[in-house]
């Protein structure tokens, strides 16, 4: 697709300058949810107010997908009475929300971050642990700011 | 393409650290140990096989068709839940790529502030506050994460795993947060379907010797012999089982969490994680939403994709080596570690020495100090699994 070789070109044109970690908000329990607290590095690179409203989206999306209440009892009921078979050929309430999210960080990377010289990481390929920030030196790129 | 066609695509549980075996191209996800989970299949079918053999046709003519009908749902709802459970992820967490765990390395040493030479820093524990309850997450050394809550590292399997309850030989597997379920329903329906067989056996003996006679009863059918034998010892191992995850899965813990005494109530510590409701907690457990698996086994590998910290080589199924001990950054303990930091990794170790008992509802282990005031007291372990055990085991005696 046009817009990931847009990124791609990203990555090779410019030099990964580091990389920022948002972790894990525990303070609510095991669900996923991550840090929205301003990481000093991207002081010069963003705007709070985009970032924190950013992490809050993934946030509430997470808490979506973790959501237990009758939409969830019903898919554990129906999926139970099937030994989970149906699972074989369904896609769950979360993979379906992961998609989502999939989507929701490439239009953000793609509209907010990508020209600010920041690359968001989907945290499911870290294993849901760490929102992974990669800050590229500003080179090939012109001044964006 | 010609280039293309003679490179063999790698898919990415080829490369995942971690001492599990994998078959059918990363579809199917088990512990190394295997004999006990294939003696669990034998048995259920083994026995399954005898009833429908010898009970099911004089019970369906002379009770009710229904009796065999049932029996095989139940079968099929049993072999299924074990398939589950087996091969399914229990919940393992990715270990940090190098970059990620120098960042977490660079936090630590941010928090523990200067160090004087001479001076031991803090152990590597982070306190978060559930619930208005102070939780502490530890550092895995060999995962190079900081565990989530109630996330434990497994020696058998080598993996950190979330929500861990237990390893279970008998399904071949790790217990974790995304098969606890499929375990529960296991045990549960294992235990209807021995209860059943057992009770339709005892009918089947008494109708017939009514007609023949007891001996001759045992002659005709001698599979119920057998049968009345397996299901007698499963009874009560399987139906207590049971009971016991019914009692944890009603106030929301783990196996783990149970052994250790983690939420025991002294010094005023509760369960941050009950809804102090009993349904609530069997509904989260038991009907909560389906987690995915974050391992993305069957994923293609790309050339440019980091690998993980301790991959050194790539894991194979048939001689996968201990990759712990292979890693270059200087987080496995050695003779460089300051003392202080060993009493925690010890523990560590302890805490991994203590999941390898195979039957989690035997009495709870002694209470092993949580952080030992001479590295000296620490017990002494059984024969360590691993090679980083072994090494920890003889820095700890060494001092």
């Amino acid at each position: 697709m046009a817009e990931t070789h847009n990124l791609q070109d990203l990555q090779h044109q410019a030099a990964v300058a580091s990389k920022v970690y948002v972790q894990r908000d525990y303070n609510s329990g095991t669900i996923c949810r991550f840090q929205t607290k301003f990481p000093s590095e991207l002081e010069s690179r963003v705007d709070r107010q985009q970032f924190e409203e950013t992490m809050q989206t993934l946030n509430n999306l997470y808490a979506e997908a973790e959501k237990i209440g009758g939409k969830s009892y019903l898919e554990g009921c129906l999926a139970c009475m099937t030994a989970y078979t149906i699972f074989l050929c369904m896609e769950t309430h979360y993979e379906k929300v992961l998609k989502k999210i999939a989507r929701f960080i490439k239009e953000q990377n793609e509209k907010i971050y990508a020209p600010l010289g920041l690359l968001l990481t989907d945290p499911i390929e870290r294993g849901l642990r760490v929102v992974e920030i990669t800050i590229f030196e500003d080179r090939s790129i012109g001044s964006g700011r | 393409m010609s280039a293309v066609m003679m490179t063999r695509k790698v898919r990415k549980w080829e490369k995942l650290p971690g001492k599990n075996t994998f078959c059918c191209d990363g579809r199917v996800m088990m512990a190394r140990q295997k004999g006990v989970f294939y003696l669990t299949l034998f048995l259920i079918v083994g026995t399954c096989s005898l009833f429908f053999a010898f009970e099911c046709p004089y019970l369906a003519i002379h009770l009710s068709p229904a009796i065999p009908v049932f029996a095989i749902l139940l079968f099929f709802f049993v072999m299924a839940m074990l398939l589950r459970t087996s091969f399914s992820d229990p919940g393992v967490l990715l270990r940090a790529l190098p970059e990620e765990a120098t960042f977490i390395e660079m936090e630590i040493e941010a928090t523990n502030g200067n160090v004087p030479a001479g001076q031991r820093p803090p152990p590597r524990i982070r306190n978060v506050q559930i619930n208005g309850q102070i939780v502490k997450l530890k550092y895995c050394y060999t995962c190079k994460i900081f565990r989530p809550p109630r996330a434990s590292h497994c020696s058998i399997c080598d993996n950190c795993v979330d929500r861990f309850d237990h390893h279970c030989p008998w399904v071949g597997n790790c217990v974790g947060k995304r098969n606890y379920r499929y375990f529960y329903l296991f045990t549960l329906s294992l235990s209807l379907l021995t209860i059943y067989i057992f009770t339709f056996n005892i009918v089947h003996v008494v109708m017939r010797s009514v007609n023949s006679g007891f001996v001759k009863t045992l002659q005709d059918t001698p599979g119920t012999v057998l049968e009345v034998l397996v299901c007698f010892f499963t009874l009560w191992s399987v139906v207590g089982l049971t009971g016991f995850h019914t009692y944890l899965i009603s106030l929301n813990q783990t196996t783990n969490e149970d052994i250790k005494g983690s939420w025991s109530g002294k010094n005023r510590v509760q369960n941050p994680y009950s809804h102090k409701n009993i349904i609530n907690n069997c509904c989260e457990v038991l009907c909560g939403p389906a987690y995915p698996s974050v391992l993305d086994r069957r994923g293609l590998m790309r050339d440019d994709l980091p690998v993980p910290t301790s991959a050194a080589e790539p894991a194979t199924n048939s001689n996968p080596v201990p990759q712990t001990t292979k890693t270059t950054a200087p987080l496995i303990p050695n003779e460089h570690t300051p003392d202080d930091a060993k009493p925690s990794i010890a523990d560590s170790a302890i805490a991994q020495a203590e999941k390898r008992s195979p039957s989690p509802r035997e009495e709870k282990m002694p209470s092993l100090p949580k952080s030992p005031p001479t590295p000296t007291k620490v017990p002494p372990l059984a024969s360590p699994e691993t090679d980083a055990e072994a090494s920890i085991i003889a820095k700890v005696k060494a001092l």
